[in-house]
């Protein structure tokens, strides 16, 4: 529970006095605050600085080291305070949390050394509150990539037995791996660019005859530079094939835009091998000479900042995008305008408004021609308000991408995730967890007895039992719940259990096997119903204590009073059945048990109210079992 | 026709406000923060002596509680969402909305629409410390939603409605329509003697100090404090 709400508990145990007029039923009895002591101030002396603070702000946690007795172990009998050997930077904001309720994480500290404060003073770091939350996770995934990266870097030796294709293709994702591979590495990059050379070369004019005019290098050389085309094209072809054979999964590799360049850069010269002096197409091969310019972009194998550059041009679609979008929006709109401005003069080369198009985008890009001029007044006015406009619409999303290159530059690369999703995905899990958090300790509670066993019992070993797992506070939360439930005579239960019981509405009464039940007791008293209870199987069973009948498909599952221990019942119960509903309004006995409802629990549960298994290994599992994959839903949220 | 003339004139000034802000560049939300000033209500109670005698509460009680509502409220005013939202944490399973605010308006004797800190206690004082009397009144006021002094079916059937959805939905058995209106009839049936339809504060108080369960119920919280 929220530690400031917790001041509110007595207001809303008084105001609970409301529910007694309408209440039919008798109300539990009160936990009693059996060590009722004056609030003290406790010091704790952290490496030298000394803090204050009530002992109830401490005890709001019982899951923490300071909220329990774990502190004792850190008394000084000498001093008479609890001294801590640790950061007390840090502990600044352990402490404020016991004071507020909220933990806040300080930017200027280390994470790995703030979470390790966390994990000494037993807080789990996702109570971090929603200011600090995002600040914290971001630190944490750079403090793991790092970690990563660094472990990777490492990774020189090579794991044994890989096979040939794993080495070759670990050869070509990571040229550095070996000789063998750092030579394949420059070969290629050797060749694409004598490759791209060659293209542009090849259209230079060199040289000419006396008696013709000058002619390009490609035409005078030809079969110089056939033979390096062949020769390029063929590394080019092998090195696919090499890398097709080694990618672990063919069919994504075939789909990467690496591989997609591969192909569209060998393609035109094989085509052209199979077109062979077919005058129709061979305008149409010559196009397609085009994409051997596509070559130029192999190099972004070898080029990191190539490769940067791709993906922010990716990352930045949106920004993009937008530019885009204004410009046209843009240049359509002062293209119209100038056609009609300039409609009026005469030899105008506005001659319509895609002409204008032209004289648009030339100006807005402040590149200026020439070519077109507005000749007309209207037309210079409005030729300078696209100019000027021009600029601002241009330099306003490239900031933008600016920013987005040094960013992903800096970071090397690393892939950016939908942080915004993930954000919101893992604040919404936070606040159920909260929420649900107190809910299910009621209901857990319930299920173990420990209500009654706290109101009704004064034996010792088990209130000291009990203390290591509810605190006053929050049993006396409980007995408020509890309160509720007999004045609308209704129970709370779990959301998966009431699903469940919805289905199951046949019922069959089992015979009964439980030797001190119903029997003892008649229905008794006006105001209390008759009530069967639906029940459902106990899945995971196997950590509950004692199982000397079959659980499944429980279909009713009765209250009794009886005189039994209180613990044993919140055990044996779980096994009992019987086909007689019990009342409520059991006077004559003094014990009421509530119906302990067997439901599919988390293990750690079970077992920390088992007193005989052994403690759960982290002190704050108990309020939140739900981090795991069977989350106990409490709707209403 | 001279409100549509001084409605264009109205708008022809905003207009030209509107292209002043354009030329001087200054934006609309700036303007919005200068025009509104933060009022901060701060309410402090009066003196610790004067609240002991007012209430049956001892010093140190007084203090505890008052650390613990000023931790919470800083402002030293509790209001009518705050109220909501401290009664969703103790209540997370259901919708404790409406029930926090008759809660609310029972507290708020000035109906001024913020509980102060001497409304809580004093009215803590009573409910933890007061006489049986005392008690029975203050839970008849809460009932008597309009406090008309006459406690009727259908304030009864709201009041009984709220407390039933603190629940919330995951209860056994099923909540019914019917099961809240059963025990309305059961609280009239016990409580209107004269058969009348309403209950008013004399059947009320009556009849309670003869149930012998409510006596007992009555006093379970008296050292909640």
């Amino acid at each position: 529970m929220a530690a400031g709400v917790a001041a509110w508990l007595p207001f809303a145990r008084a105001a609970a006095i409301g529910w007694m007029p309408v209440a039919n039923l008798p109300m539990p009895v009160a936990p009693t605050n059996k060590n009722k002591r004056q609030d003290e101030l406790i010091i704790l002396n952290v490496s030298g600085r000394r803090f204050q603070t009530w002992r109830n702000t401490l005890d709001r946690y019982p899951d923490t080291l300071l909220g329990s007795s774990e502190k004792e172990f850190f008394f000084n009998e000498e001093t008479r305070e609890y001294f801590f050997d640790r950061d007390p930077d840090s502990f600044r904001s352990i402490l404020n949390f016991y004071r507020t309720g909220k933990l806040h994480y300080p930017r200027y500290e280390c994470i790995s050394a703030y979470d390790e404060e966390l994990a000494f003073f037993g807080i789990i770091p996702e109570i971090i509150s929603d200011c600090c939350y995002e600040e914290y996770k971001d630190r944490k995934r750079e403090n793991t990539e790092r970690l990563m990266d660094d472990l990777e870097d490492n990774k020189d030796n090579k794991p044994p037995n890989m096979t040939c294709r794993e080495t070759m293709w670990r050869a070509f994702e990571n040229p550095h791996t070996s000789t063998m591979a750092l030579v394949f590495y420059y070969v290629t990059g050797f060749f694409i660019a004598i490759s791209v050379i060659t293209n542009v070369v090849e259209t230079v004019p060199c040289g000419s005859m006396p008696n013709q005019r000058d002619i390009p290098c490609g035409e005078r050389y030809t079969e110089a530079f056939f033979c390096m085309d062949t020769a390029c094209v063929m590394i080019f072809t092998v090195e696919y094939l090499m890398r097709l054979f080694a990618a672990p999964s063919r069919y994504r590799f075939m789909r990467s835009v690496m591989s997609i360049i591969d192909v569209v850069a060998i393609l035109p010269y094989y085509i052209g091998l199979v077109m062979t002096n077919n005058e129709d197409v061979s305008g149409a091969f010559v196009t397609l000479r085009v994409f051997r310019v596509f070559r130029i972009f192999k190099f972004s194998r070898h080029s990191q900042g190539l490769r940067i550059l791709g993906y922010t041009l990716k990352s930045c679609a949106s920004e993009l995008g937008f530019l885009l979008f204004s410009l046209t929006m843009a240049i359509i709109i002062f293209a119209t305008v100038m056609f009609y401005a300039e409609k009026g003069s005469s030899s105008s080369k506005f001659t319509s408004i895609p002409a204008s198009f032209w004289y648009t985008i030339v100006t807005m890009t402040t590149l200026g021609y020439g070519d077109m001029v507005p000749k007309t007044i209207a037309g210079k006015i409005f030729g300078s308000i696209c100019s000027l406009s021009g600029v601002l619409v241009i330099a306003l999303p490239v900031p933008v991408i600016v920013s987005n290159f040094s960013r992903i530059y800096h970071q090397n690369q690393r892939a950016d995730k939908r942080r915004a999703q993930k954000v919101q995905k893992a604040r919404l899990a936070r606040m159920r967890i909260s929420k649900a958090g107190s809910s299910t300790a009621f209901l857990h509670s319930k299920r173990n007895g420990l209500n009654q066993s706290l109101e009704l019992t004064g034996s010792l070993e088990e209130d000291q039992q009990l203390k290591k797992t509810t605190s006053l506070l929050e049993s006396q939360h409980h007995h408020l719940l509890h309160c509720l439930e007999k004045t609308t005579n209704h129970e709370f239960v779990d959301e998966r259990l009431y699903e469940q019981g919805y289905l199951q509405t046949a019922l069959q009464n089992f015979p009964s096997q439980s030797p001190s039940l119903s029997s003892e007791e008649g229905v008794t008293g006006t105001c209390c119903s008759r009530r069967t209870k639906k029940n459902i199987q106990a899945l995971n069973a196997t950590h509950t204590h004692s199982h000397t009948h079959n659980l499944q498909e429980l279909s009713a599952l009765h209250i009794h009073c009886g005189e039994q221990q209180p613990l044993n019942t919140s055990r044996s119960s779980l096994n009992l059945m019987s086909d007689e509903s019990g009342s409520l309004n059991c006077k004559s006995s003094g014990l009421v048990t509530t119906a302990i409802i067997s439901i599919p629990t988390p293990p750690s549960n079970n077992s920390r109210a088992n007193p005989d298994a052994p403690p759960p290994p982290n002190p704050d599992a108990p309020p939140r079992p739900n981090t795991g994959s069977d989350v106990v839903k409490i709707s209403a949220l | 026709m001279s409100s549509r003339r001084r409605r264009c004139k109205r708008q022809l000034i905003k207009f030209t406000q509107h292209i002043a802000r354009l030329i001087t560049g200054t934006l609309n939300s700036d303007n919005e923060d200068e025009e509104q000033e933060s009022t901060t209500v701060r309410c402090h109670p009066e003196n610790l002596e004067q609240l002991q005698l007012q209430t049956h509460f001892c010093r140190q009680e007084l203090q505890l509680l008052y650390r613990g509502f000023k931790n919470e409220c800083p402002s030293g005013v509790v209001n009518e969402d705050t109220f909501k939202n401290i009664y969703a944490v103790f209540f997370p399973l259901g919708d404790s909305s409406k029930y926090a605010q008759f809660l609310f308006n029972a507290f708020d004797k000035d109906k001024n629409g913020s509980l102060s800190f001497e409304e809580l206690v004093c009215d803590l004082s009573v409910l933890l410390r007061g006489t049986t009397e005392e008690k029975l009144n203050w839970a008849f006021n809460l009932y008597d939603i309009n406090k008309d002094g006459k406690i009727t079916k259908e304030e009864m059937l709201d009041i009984l409605k709220s407390i039933y959805d603190l629940m919330g939905k995951s209860i056994h058995p099923r909540l019914k329509e019917e099961a809240v209106r059963q025990h309305v009839r059961i609280f009239f049936q016990k409580m209107d003697i004269n058969q009348d339809g309403v209950v008013t504060i004399d059947e009320f108080s009556d009849c309670c100090q003869k149930d012998e369960n409510i006596m007992q119920s009555l006093k379970i919280f008296d050292n909640a404090v």
